[in-house]
């Protein structure tokens, strides 16, 4: 809640909004989601279980969507939230949870040459993570949104406009590409049933039943028009015979001596505890 | 043609919320939270009562007047219940998805706004937590928060029932966000922004003199959309498959008692109360009076209207459980994709025309050509579907009721083939279980 009332707060005129300089409460909320998201990124690598692994990312993502929410992109920060944290994270928990909880990495590597091709490209990345963030802290001007938000259509009309003019090659090829990935998956995942005739409908199995001339209805549960609901008590037919349709062959294939412990319980002729015992028979 | 589509960059709402002092704020925190307890503790009750009506029984009467104070005695027992947390379970996150299903639900009501501009303890002020540019995404994001808390439940419990409520409800809730999220592009699409202040000030005017200008009477099917939508997002009745008492014990909560079952509970309960705002907020003009220019239509009394539509909706979740059967997962999900989703793409589609027309002030010629092209459009497609196949006339008649019944001139088969069930064959005095007779 206190972020809501905070960014409630951060809504002044929009034209006393200073650019470039850092309020109280904007460096409060930085030194509180910073902090966080970094320990929700080293808790990602270090977890060993895969499902805490994804609550630490997830940890790491909405500090960065509440973070972007100070930093005056709200939409952003909200679409972060809703897209990443939302739907990804979300999806790998689907998978994380289908796969089983007990599932751990195998050490035996499979991929000739991977630890090293792996520490080259982190180690590459990393310089270019460096190289960019030193860029961003030295030569570049920050503008701040303070501007873009308070002319044409506010925040969102803004992004609307940018990714819809400016950017719409590369939108529209994101979508394209997504598209595409979702259609391989299905085409990846569908099990074709070949040669085979499709799954009846419970229309059509109905009307199969009928004309085969088999039982239409279902077959006697034990104890229908009997004398007891017991599984073991065979169903009557109306002339009183046992329906043989109703008998468990499992129950009729059991010989009677192993039950008859049992039979001597429920007729009440076995050993009788006594209530008022303190000990065990003696026998 | 943008500049004059979107609205004012910050709302009337934002700005009278702007200057609020931080004790305003704190009193509206807490008014709000106690509104959605309060609440809780109401909808309860009340669905049980109505319920009840609709099934010929009285409902709890028992505690306090007319047994209204039952949830609140039921909050209080389950509170000193024992806490179990079973061997299996995943011990932090087992503790940590009630909190997190619980908090969400709480979060989202801040930008839902109750009452117009009302005067609190001498300040001018909006009965609204928050009005933000995007605050109908806060909703949004909050009911996606939200499903973590479930789907992290049924995991850490460490059982099965539980783990295949969680997978149906994660399922469930990002398939009806999908739909959820289209059925409200429409109503943005005819207020120019994403605040919920702004949306509810959209609605004021009336339309043809005399109905209301709300979005749920312009935007009809984006109405209906968004509640079938919303009774799937909360996992209500028909569509409360996650916890499907039949089918799957109790589903998520299955594992959990005590004060976590309470939280469960209460999320429930505070996210119908919040989809049933938004719907109020979205679609039936927020705290609007149905109609325009009185002195009821200011002030507190928006209070009145916001709170009576929004039960509105309530009443329509309990009348929903009261009266439709569970869907089958597979139905469901086909409603949900095949049917909510298309047809609001096709409906923001003809809205998006329909806007374009209005703004650029099309000739009548003009709007004749593009009616004309849009029928064309649909008689194409509907020439291109290909033909119902022809029923085979081998297949049993059906009567007018759809069940198939045999037909008239039915021969009854001199004995039908029965199932062959092998029966052992033992002597009549070893059989293991008795008839009951031979037994005196």
């Amino acid at each position: 809640m206190s972020f809501l009332t905070f960014l409630a707060q951060q809504q002044p005129e929009p034209v006393q909004r200073v650019v470039d300089t850092v309020t109280t409460g904007e460096a409060i909320a930085f030194w509180v989601l910073g902090p966080l998201a970094l320990a929700g990124a080293l808790g990602m690598l270090f977890a060993r279980n895969a499902v805490h692994s994804a609550l630490w990312l997830v940890v790491t993502m909405l500090s960065l969507g509440v973070l972007y929410m100070i930093q005056q992109a709200p939409f952003l920060g909200f679409v972060q939230i809703i897209v990443y944290t939302g739907a990804i994270m979300m999806l790998f928990l689907f998978v994380l949870m289908m796969v089983g909880r007990d599932s751990s990495d195998s050490v035996v590597e499979v991929i000739r040459g991977q630890r090293l091709a792996a520490a080259l490209l982190g180690i590459g990345f990393a310089v270019l993570m460096v190289g960019s963030v030193a860029r961003a802290l030295t030569s570049v001007e920050p503008a701040g949104l303070a501007e873009a938000n308070a002319t044409n259509g506010g925040n969102v009309g803004n992004i609307g406009v940018k990714l819809f003019t400016d950017y719409l090659f590369a939108f529209e090829l994101t979508s394209a590409l997504l598209i595409t990935a979702a259609l391989g998956a299905m085409i990846l995942a569908f099990v074709g049933r070949d040669g085979k005739p499709a799954k009846k409908t419970q229309k059509e199995l109905v009307e199969e039943r009928f004309q085969e001339g088999k039982r239409v209805g279902s077959i006697p549960g034990p104890g229908v028009f009997a004398t007891a609901n017991s599984v073991a008590t065979p169903a009557l037919l109306p002339d009183g015979s046992v329906s043989e349709e109703s008998l468990f062959e499992v129950i009729e294939a059991t010989d009677k001596s192993t039950l008859s412990d049992d039979v001597a319980d429920v007729a009440g002729t076995g050993h009788e505890a006594d209530a008022h015992a303190l000990k065990g028979s003696e026998s | 043609m943008t500049q004059h589509v979107f609205a004012a960059e910050i709302g009337d709402t934002a700005k009278l919320l702007a200057d609020d002092p931080i004790w305003l704020i704190l009193i509206k925190v807490v008014g709000i939270f106690a509104f959605l307890v309060v609440m809780t503790l109401f909808m309860i009750n009340w669905e049980r009562k109505v319920v009840a009506r609709m099934q010929h029984r009285p409902g709890p009467n028992r505690v306090g007047p007319n047994g209204w104070l039952q949830s609140l005695a039921d909050g209080l027992k389950l509170a000193f219940k024992e806490d179990i947390r079973p061997v299996l379970a995943d011990k932090w996150v087992f503790f940590l998805a009630p909190v997190i299903s619980c908090i969400p639900a709480f979060l989202a009501f801040s930008v839902i706004p109750i009452a117009g501009e009302v005067n609190m303890f001498g300040q001018q002020t909006a009965l609204q937590l928050v009005d933000l540019p995007v605050g109908v995404l806060v909703v949004l994001a909050c009911s996606s928060l939200g499903v973590y808390g479930i789907v992290l439940s049924g995991w850490a419990s460490g059982s099965p029932y539980p783990l295949l409520g969680a997978l149906r409800s994660a399922a469930q809730v990002i398939s009806y966000e999908i739909a959820m999220g289209l059925s409200i592009v429409a109503v943005i699409m005819f207020t120019g922004s994403l605040s919920t202040g702004d949306i509810v000030g959209a609605q004021a005017a009336t339309v043809l003199g005399f109905l209301p200008g709300w979005f749920g009477i312009l935007l009809f099917p984006s109405f209906v959309i968004y509640v079938v939508s919303m009774v799937g997002e909360t996992n209500r009745a028909p569509f409360d498959l996650p916890e499907a008492e039949s089918e799957l014990v109790g589903g998520f909560h299955t594992e959990y008692s005590s004060l976590k079952f309470a939280l469960f509970f209460l999320a429930e309960y505070v996210n119908m109360v919040t989809v049933s705002a938004l719907a109020t907020t979205l679609f039936l003009g927020g705290y609007h009076a149905p109609w325009s220019g009185d002195f009821m239509n200011t002030g507190w009394w928006g209070l009145l209207w916001f709170i009576g539509k929004t039960l509105f909706f309530l009443f329509l979740f309990i009348w929903l459980r009261g009266t439709l059967p569970r869907l089958r997962y597979d139905q469901f999900m086909k409603l949900g994709w095949k049917v909510l989703v298309p047809t609001s793409l096709v409906w923001i589609m003809a809205v998006a025309v329909i806007r374009t027309g209005a703004i650029q002030q099309l000739s009548t010629a003009q709007r004749l050509i593009a009616l004309g092209v849009i029928v064309g459009l649909v008689l194409l497609v509907s020439f291109l579907l290909p033909d119902k196949k022809v029923q085979d006339t081998k297949g049993v008649p059906l009567a007018g009721s759809g069940f198939p019944v045999p037909p008239l001139d039915l021969a009854v088969p001199k004995s039908a083939p029965k199932r062959k069930v092998k029966v052992a064959n033992i002597p009549k005095d070893t059989a293991a279980v008795t008839t009951g007779k031979e037994a005196e």
